[in-house]
């Protein structure tokens, strides 16, 4: 291998390292006092010093363990440039691991590195930050992605959420947020943001600036965090069931240049799925189920799963999706679920019975919300009450940003006969 | 009916945006002035220069008084209008809400009164 081929690869493994362990390393180094924002700048040196160390000396055995000892070093050295009376205590390091000698830390398994994501994620979501930076700040100190390209996939200006990530970080540290896994009693209310913050990223409701490309990102990025939760807490059912939920909707995506026209779920060209991360979604949610507690999430991805079952069966279970839907209302009520519910048992027993679940009640938030005048819309047209689906229709209309689920409505409205 | 959304911000020199962060303002202004277009309902837009620019006068104690700034000296000052025209409040509050400037300012919405149109005011509904 000559010498650019070495830096090449060099440079390669640093990069894939990054994505692969950063949020590791990170999770590790940031636990020991706190100051995520020292832990990342100490980890960059890492590498930085990596990028030019490597392509000499050649990619070190155990690359990762490498990289931690470089950051720890150089976190040493600002504590004691910075003429810290008290000595760094180190406490990251693992009992019987006494010494950060490279030696040492050569003959380690990478996989032997503890792994404090799980703490990092509950910092990331406490109650005392504030929920809008919860996602971003996972992605960044988990992931590893940069302010940046958050800022992109949230469409808000890069300085503001470069902004409220120091601010959430500076508040994690002067505020002494430990880097703990809750205890058993408390983990499901402390899990519940976490898990929260986690969905919101799936499924933000993206302002008209982002389009479908901040959208898809974004999916991504949360599938790659509920995968990571997932893997770290494999006895949660409400973890895996989120995990599911994200795989068997992200595998209906349009792939490579979403489509200007908007299909209708139960429409959709079933061989255009993504049949891989349906069998994973599958496989999540069959986890989920045997664990034999209900939730939220994995009662969405079954209903997820029931759709997801066209692409073999050809075929929806309208009368599993009535009965998953109410379920879902029980244990979670809103509105979209609310509008699902009614759109599946009009399925199942009628227009009319469909339409008597979306009668306005009074509640502002339901004659606000888009999807419900839309459902109204086409269970009226249903229902032959062709002048009432007209007026829905034209509210449903007035009350969508999105130009493709507006030109969508548009045309079903022109379509109505004689109105 | 017609509605204007009035948008204001902090624009003090401290939080003045980076040449990149006002880019991707005006950038998010931009796809947001194409999809009110696209949807047809959209009337006048306008973005004012920042309050460091303005100028006041009042003549309310019976001599000009000019001031050197704004009307009113708050932290988020107006900044700028949209008129849009859509068949109710939900449909305007749908609007403001994705409006880029809700995600660092606070818009807001307000039904126009009467309009000054071709030599006479008519009602703006």
């Amino acid at each position: 291998m000559d010498e650019r081929d070495l830096a090449a690869d060099a440079a390669a493994r640093a990069e894939e390292l990054a994505r692969a362990a950063y949020g590791r390393l990170l999770a590790i180094l940031a636990a020991s006092g706190g100051d995520i924002e020292l832990a990342e700048d100490c980890l960059a040196d890492a590498f930085a010093e990596a990028l030019e160390s490597w392509p000499t000396s050649g990619v070190p055995r155990n690359p990762a363990a490498w990289l931690l000892t470089v950051a720890r070093n150089r976190r040493q050295d600002i504590a004691r440039s910075a003429a810290a009376r008290r000595s760094d205590r180190l406490d990251d390091v693992a009992p019987g691991a006494a010494g950060d000698a490279l030696s040492v830390l050569e003959d380690i398994d990478p996989d032997a590195i503890p792994d404090r994501r799980l703490a990092l994620l509950f910092v990331c979501a406490h109650p005392a930050i504030d929920p809008a930076v919860r996602t971003p700040l996972m992605l960044q100190t988990v992931l590893g992605f940069e302010a940046v390209d958050i800022a992109r996939a949230f469409a808000v200006p890069a300085t503001t959420m470069a902004q409220r990530l120091v601010r959430a970080k500076r508040r994690i540290r002067d505020a002494r947020i430990p880097f703990v896994v809750p205890e058993r009693d408390q983990m499901p209310a402390r899990l519940a943001p976490v898990l929260e913050a986690i969905y919101g990223a799936y499924a933000i409701d993206f302002p008209v600036v982002a389009g479908a490309q901040g959208r898809d990102d974004l999916a991504l990025e949360a599938y790659h965090l509920a995968a990571t939760v997932a893997e770290l807490l494999p006895d949660d059912a409400e973890a895996l069931g989120l995990a599911a939920l994200i795989s068997l909707s992200l595998a209906r995506r349009p792939v490579g240049g979403a489509s200007q026209e908007f299909v209708p779920l139960e429409e959709q060209d079933t061989s255009r799925w993504d049949a891989e991360l349906i069998a994973r979604g599958e496989r999540y949610l069959e986890r989920a189920r045997a664990l034999g507690s209900i939730g939220r999430f994995q009662l969405e991805a079954a209903i997820q799963s029931v759709h997801c079952a066209r692409a073999t069966t050809g075929v929806i279970d309208w009368r599993a999706l009535q009965t998953l839907y109410a379920a879902l209302l029980s244990v979670a009520p809103t509105l979209g679920a609310r509008v699902a519910h009614a759109a599946a048992v009009a399925r199942v027993d009628g227009a009319a019975a469909g339409l008597r679940l979306l009668e306005l009640d009074g509640s502002e938030s339901l004659r606000r919300f888009q999807p419900a005048w839309a459902a109204r819309a086409h269970l009226f047209e249903e229902a032959g009450r062709l002048a009432d689906a007209a007026v829905a229709y034209d509210r449903a209309i007035s009350l969508t940003t999105d130009a493709t689920s507006r030109r969508y409505l548009e045309r079903r409205r022109a379509q109505l006969q004689n109105v | 009916m017609r509605y204007a959304l009035l948008i204001h911000y902090p624009q003090s020199p401290a939080v003045a945006p980076s040449p990149e962060a006002m880019n991707e303002g005006k950038a998010a202004f931009h796809a947001y002035a194409n999809a009110l277009n696209e949807a047809g309902v959209l009337r006048l837009a306008e973005i004012l220069s920042t309050v460091d620019n303005a100028t006041s006068i009042s003549m309310k104690n019976g001599t000009l008084q000019v001031q050197d700034g704004p009307f009113a000296d708050t932290k988020e000052a107006f900044a700028g209008i949209f008129i849009i025209d859509v068949p109710d409040l939900d449909a305007a509050l749908a609007w403001a809400e994705k409006c880029p400037a809700a995600r660092w300012g606070t818009i807001e919405v307000r039904p126009a009164g009467v309009r000054y149109v071709d030599g006479g005011w008519t009602n703006a509904t």
